[in-house]
């Protein structure tokens, strides 16, 4: 009984929750009944509703457009000044004179979608390569799980660091990529591992016995299977991703193009002004650690609920 | 033991390999390449092709990757090009990896002298409010991004105070004996120096040890309560031990494991943040290092220091790995 701690180790224990569940009650129906009751799930379930409806109305709730500067006028030519709130402003002007307030709104809109393409991407390329290492076994297993190896033994940041910088001219789209790639390999060890446990297992056993095609065991018994332990790790990653654009750009990694607003770039981008102008950053920060929390909070508590041992 | 050691001594030589392989692959396949970099976008299309000539360029992949790792194993992984234009790959990384050491060491030592305790004692009165607000507290810490924290600390704490904010270019120089700043005004008993070095590295080692704290804190407490669930806990408790050797001999020896783990595996973490805590506070270590090589495109530079963070990343793990016979005798290292 003891916590697996190993990067790899809790990959596999989380795999492993995978498939079994209690006569009667299905593992779905009993999770939902606890998170229902859990106030940390409901937390986070909130602000992350809140969230996606914010970026999904931010169009219409930013009173202001987000790319014209509107107040230039009022930008002192030093550059040192920004212009403060007032009427139809509520949070004032960033560097460039533009409505703050709508810009972090609209914000969330592109920071939804940096999160989600990682999250998506990730678990496309890991659910690849996992379900192909798992299923298929033999020399693709070894090949597909020595590589996985090589990419966790990378602290993971580092990962996502070198692979921004090998693009020349980095975009919204390679900060996806870089984020997306470092989650590849821990979603195809946790495929791999829930496909190696219900190799064995009767429901596997029963469905070749009835003469069901192989092609047809992997997609339609196994893969829904390890869903709940798949959802768990999407969860936290959307966290992760999230707070890992926002390290990107402030590298210098990130989208250079700040039109349009996202919150992991308006953080980075303000570095240099961070002693004379902290609201520029503790607003997008805020909103950042705020979501980043909703989906830990989600991500932790299905963990619970999703895994048999603590069920009561 | 030994032949275990061996072995993934042998694997780490496969990881470096095939990691380098991957990593060299990948800066020839990059847009522009050195050849632009050294001599700019205006050059003519014969000295573009005698410099590439020079440097090999115009001979197959594997050619060139067999040669490198020729110059490699001399120590030679080629020169900088905006780090600090000019100087070898390996003089920089040689320069900087003691103020990294000595960064990310406080650092853990911050996390694991807070996170054990605090984590003992949340597990110990589990579902209270010190047990709730301290697991809050450490999912906030995993949710702040690094750097913002490092800034916040730079630009708040250190005016309140009095640290000094910029890395070690105002500090007092001791006689350099190790490279290490703090252990070099010790050894000479400088103790001025030694003290400065120290301001300079309180406020990025604190920075730095948020997240190791967080996962040390949270392991510490799923350990400690997996545990005090055991018999064996019961059965000390009704025999009538005292609840400090119950605590040091049966609850904390055996909840060591995870959390000694977790702490080897913070190390990825380490040199992650290291490179944003570094930046933040001017600190010229191999983070810093890492940073502008990004920034710069410095391929020679990154290549060298992702394959040494690789590199320590897996020893420090093995470290880790061949204490385990050491904290609990009934394992027996394979």
């Amino acid at each position: 009984m003891v916590t697996p701690t190993r990067k790899k180790d809790r990959i596999d224990a989380l795999a492993a929750s995978s498939g079994e569940s209690d006569a009667g009650v299905s593992l779905a129906a009993s999770a939902w009944r606890t998170l229902r009751r859990s106030p940390v799930f409901l937390t986070g379930a909130t602000i992350i509703t809140l969230f996606v409806l914010i970026s999904l109305l931010s169009p219409w709730l930013a009173p202001q457009d987000t790319a014209e500067p509107m107040l230039i006028d009022q930008v002192v030519k030093a550059r040192n000044e920004i212009p403060p709130p007032q009427p139809g402003h509520l949070l004032g002007g960033d560097l460039q004179g533009r409505d703050f307030f709508s810009r972090l709104l609209v914000g969330s809109q592109q920071t939804l979608i940096v999160g989600v393409l990682a999250t998506l991407i990730g678990l496309a390329g890991g659910l690849t390569l996992g379900t192909l290492a798992g299923a298929l076994g033999g020399w693709v297993d070894t090949v597909v799980m020595r590589l996985v190896d090589v990419m966790l033994s990378l602290p993971s940041l580092l990962l996502a660091f070198s692979i921004s910088a090998m693009f020349a001219r980095p975009n919204q789209y390679t900060v996806i990529v870089a984020v997306a790639v470092v989650q590849i390999p821990v979603f195809a060890r946790l495929l791999r591992g829930s496909m190696l446990a219900q190799r064995s297992s009767d429901h596997v056993l029963a469905a070749t016995a009835l003469g069901v095609k192989p092609g047809a065991i992997v997609f339609r018994h196994m893969l829904p299977n390890s869903l709940g332990p798949v959802i768990v790790q999407s969860t936290l990653v959307l966290a992760t991703a999230i707070i890992d654009a926002a390290a990107l750009s402030f590298l210098g990694l990130g989208n250079p193009d700040d039109r349009v607003p996202e919150w992991g770039q308006m953080l980075g981008d303000v570095q240099n002004v961070f002693d004379t102008h902290p609201q520029l950053a503790f607003w997008p920060a805020g909103c950042i650690i705020v979501v980043a929390l909703g989906f830990t909070l989600m991500g932790e508590t299905l963990r619970e609920a999703l895994d048999p041992k603590s069920r009561r | 033991m030994l032949r275990y050691t061996i072995r993934r001594l042998i694997q780490l030589v496969g990881v470096v390999l095939v990691l380098s392989l991957l990593l060299f692959a990948w800066l020839r396949a990059l847009p522009g390449g050195p050849v632009s970099a050294l001599l700019g976008e205006r050059a003519t299309p014969e000295s573009r092709e005698a410099l590439t000539k020079q440097l090999g360029l115009d001979q197959p992949i594997f050619v060139q990757y067999v040669k490198f790792l020729g110059r490699a194993l001399s120590g030679d992984f080629g020169v900088s090009t905006g780090v600090q234009p000019g100087d070898s790959a390996m003089e920089i990384f040689l320069q900087r990896f003691p103020a990294t050491i000595e960064l990310s060491f406080l650092a853990i030592v911050i996390a694991v002298a807070l996170g054990i305790p605090l984590g003992y004692l949340a597990a110990k009165r589990r579902g209270g409010w010190f047990d709730n607000l301290s697991v809050a507290g450490s999912l906030i810490g995993v949710a702040v991004p690094v750097f913002f924290l490092a800034y916040v600390l730079k630009d708040v704490l250190s005016a309140a105070l009095g640290l000094p904010t910029q890395g070690r270019q105002d500090a007092i120089g001791a006689t350099r004996v190790t490279g290490f700043f703090v252990v070099d005004g010790v050894i000479t008993q400088e103790w001025d120096a030694a003290l400065n070095a120290l301001e300079h590295l309180i406020l990025p080692a604190i920075a730095l040890s948020t997240i190791p704290f967080a996962v040390v804190f949270r392991i510490t407490r799923a350990a400690v309560l997996d545990v005090l669930n055991e018999d064996f806990v019961r059965t000390a408790e009704s025999k009538g031990l005292t609840s400090p050797v119950i605590r040091r001999r049966h609850v904390l020896r055996n909840a060591m494991l995870p959390v000694v783990t977790t702490i080897g595996l913070q190390t990825g973490a380490l040199l992650a943040g290291a490179v944003l805590t570094e930046k933040v506070f001017s600190l010229p270590g191999v983070g810093q290092a890492l940073a502008i090589g990004f920034e710069r495109r410095d391929y020679p530079v990154l290549l060298l220091l992702i394959i040494m963070a690789t590199v320590v990343y897996v020893v420090v793990n093995l470290l880790v790995d061949l204490s385990y016979a050491f904290i609990d005798p009934r394992i027996r290292t394979r």
